[in-house]
């Protein structure tokens, strides 16, 4: 990756938190998302900034087991720990929090976190696709609109909020075009440049500055594959990351899978591959956030096929030479998925798949490393 | 002439291989010192071939103290080794089960010996040899005593704790209430045997099975894991400690 734009996306993300209290000193307010499930339009037809939330470090981990179990999701604890501590500034500048009802740890948790800061939960349902479903999905949706609007004080339009679903679908757009981007082979970026240069601009106050840098990465990229650059060769494995989300700070399984000589091509998780959905703009704007955001295939979903219709399409268009499927200690969901995801990468692919549960601590570092190293060598 | 070593977390395994067949072998502790013991192997087995280092074409590391071995030309992980190895020494087989000092893995592989898949134990103690040893010390027993233990008739006294460390609290328990040691030493193969045979079948067992590693030697867990996974060990040559420092040493000669 060019250096220039990797120094433009850190001078963004440094004047992002000026931005952000900028526009709060204007009378304007901010709004903590957790969760892929709950649409940020509605925020943004308010004129709210939508923030994503800190959950990916181990620091606050320790001051959460004050609280929380030990045997927890590290996400879930990261998070709460980060809101305890009060060391995210994202989460200070929000006015309020919008959670949803995932798995069982999240959303006991957010009982818990709703004595520091008011967090409105969104009811998920657990099945997607059915007019049974849909309905009570989309009044969820409508009363987070009406706490929203008491939050901001602003009437969220219809009209505003087909702006904010264009808006996020251009935002959504130019993300998949960078990711996209390592469909070639060999691919232009490593998976830690595409993890940090997705993760930092998902933390952006004006979404079209993040899209316009997205697009400008997004085009570098692609005059590297024209020009045939790349740090890697044919040869470089081509890994498919698979399972829960990973962020700075939850990034040891890339690390150790890249320094070990392969490329992780693709993220299938809701920090990568699954933002790249469309909403249709040209139905009711409630119905059509309610069906794109209902068919989100996070393993919380029972069944959960829209997830192996991903990882078909992915394994396919990223020319992956194995998946590893990454679930995060006491992740119940993801972690009882693995052993369909395993079925299916080895039968309908025959390629090779590597389960590892772990959390964000350093502490089994090398026995990752040995279990991915041997990965690596069955390609 | 090509040297495999494998410094593993308990001991270091040694082997001098000339292409085709093994010529000398040597183990000793890992110690603290891994690269040494590396270093100190590697040398035993060009002596005792009466060779001098310049004799040795290629030299591969593998177990966790590969990356110690600054004498290697190259590491590669202990589960492809074992495959290497396995396939060598029983071109039928097709599982390969190893049980070392402080981890477990079984390992499936095909006909041309390529590893297709494998599963490691959990990251702790249980299922790995380190649980026999400090069962064996609960029961003040040295290994070699532990593993010659005369056999005992069902029914065997039931360890539930497959934590190393609650383990050894159950067995002092079981003692206090004068259970025979023949009964619990039984009752800890047993339990063994079954957390072994869960994770080998997460990854289907297909024959010819075969049974590698320090505990390998244990012929009455080898005869509890047999039962348990309702098969037979395929027999071998070579000392089955050194699986991972033969396949190791054939990679060597690969290269």
């Amino acid at each position: 990756m060019k250096p220039q734009l990797l120094k433009k996306l850190q001078q963004i993300a440094e004047q992002n938190i000026m931005d952000i209290e900028a526009h709060k000193n204007n009378g304007n307010h901010a709004i903590g998302f957790y969760c892929l499930y709950a649409p940020t339009e509605l925020a943004v037809a308010a004129n709210a900034i939508p923030l994503p939330l800190c959950g990916t470090r181990q620091a606050p981990i320790e001051a959460a087991e004050e609280t929380l179990p030990r045997n927890l999701c590290p996400l879930i604890k990261s998070s709460y720990g980060f809101a305890a501590t009060d060391t995210c500034p994202f989460f200070k500048f929000s006015d309020i929090i919008v959670a949803d009802t995932t798995c069982d740890g999240k959303k006991k948790m957010y009982e818990l976190m709703n004595d520091i800061k008011p967090v409105h939960v969104l009811q998920l349902p657990q099945q997607q696709n059915t007019d049974l479903f849909l309905e009570p999905w989309k009044h969820e949706i409508k009363t987070l609109r009406t706490t929203i609007e008491n939050v901001t004080g602003k009437d969220i339009t219809d009209e505003s909020l087909v702006g904010a679903i264009s808006l996020l679908n251009q935002e959504r757009k130019a993300k998949k075009r960078l990711m996209d981007t390592t469909k070639a082979k060999p691919s232009p970026l490593s998976g830690m440049e595409l993890l940090e240069i997705l993760f930092k601009t998902g933390f952006f106050a004006d979404k079209q500055k993040g899209i316009d840098l997205l697009n400008e990465i997004a085009q570098a990229c692609e005059d590297l594959i024209q020009k045939n650059e790349s740090p890697y060769t044919d040869k470089t494995p081509r890994i498919l990351l698979t399972g829960v989300p990973t962020g700075l700070g939850s990034d040891k399984v890339v690390k150790i899978i890249e320094e070990s000589g392969a490329n992780v091509v693709a993220f299938e998780s809701c920090s990568g591959y699954k933002q790249t959905f469309q909403v249709d703009e040209t139905i009711d704007p409630y119905l059509a956030l309610a069906q794109q955001y209902l068919s989100i295939p996070c393993s919380v979903m029972s069944p959960n096929q829209g997830r192996f219709d991903l990882l078909d399409e992915m394994i396919r268009e990223f020319h992956v030479d194995g998946v590893v499927d990454l679930t995060w200690q006491a992740c119940h969901t993801y972690n009882i998925e693995a052993a369909k995801v395993h079925n299916f990468v080895n039968k309908k692919f025959n390629l090779p798949y590597l389960h590892l549960e772990t959390d964000y601590s350093e502490s089994d570092t090398e026995q990752l490393r040995i279990r991915i190293e041997a990965f690596l060598e069955m390609i | 002439m090509f040297i495999g070593i494998d410094i593993g977390s308990r001991t270091a395994k040694g082997i001098l291989f000339d292409g085709k067949k093994i010529i000398a072998t040597a183990i000793c502790d890992t110690g603290i010192f891994p690269r040494r013991s590396g270093e100190s192997l590697f040398q035993e087995l060009i002596e005792k071939a009466g060779l001098a280092q310049k004799d040795i074409k290629k030299t591969v590391g593998t177990g966790y103290g590969r990356v110690s071995l600054t004498l290697a030309d190259k590491t590669i992980t202990e589960l492809s080794c074992h495959a290497k190895g396995a396939h060598f020494s029983c071109p039928s087989a097709r599982t390969v089960i190893d049980i070392g000092g402080q981890d477990s893995k079984v390992i499936r592989i095909d006909q041309s010996g390529s590893m297709k898949d494998f599963t490691m134990n959990d990251k702790c103690a249980a299922g790995t040899g380190r649980f026999f040893e400090i069962a064996a010390s609960a029961l003040e027993m040295d290994m070699e005593t532990f593993c010659d233990i005369r056999p005992v008739s069902e029914p065997f006294c039931q360890i539930s704790n497959m934590c190393a460390v609650f383990a050894e609290t159950e067995i002092i328990s079981l003692l206090a209430k004068e259970i025979s040691v023949e009964s619990i030493a039984a009752g800890i193969n047993l339990t063994f045997s079954k957390r072994i045979c869960a994770m080998a079948k997460r990854i289907g067992i297909s024959n010819d099975v075969l049974f590698v590693g320090g505990v390998a030697k244990n012929s009455a867990v080898k005869n509890a894991l047999a039962r348990a996974l309702d098969i037979q060990f395929h027999p071998f040559e070579i000392d089955p400690q050194l699986m991972g420092a033969l396949g190791a040493s054939i990679f060597a000669s690969e290269l």
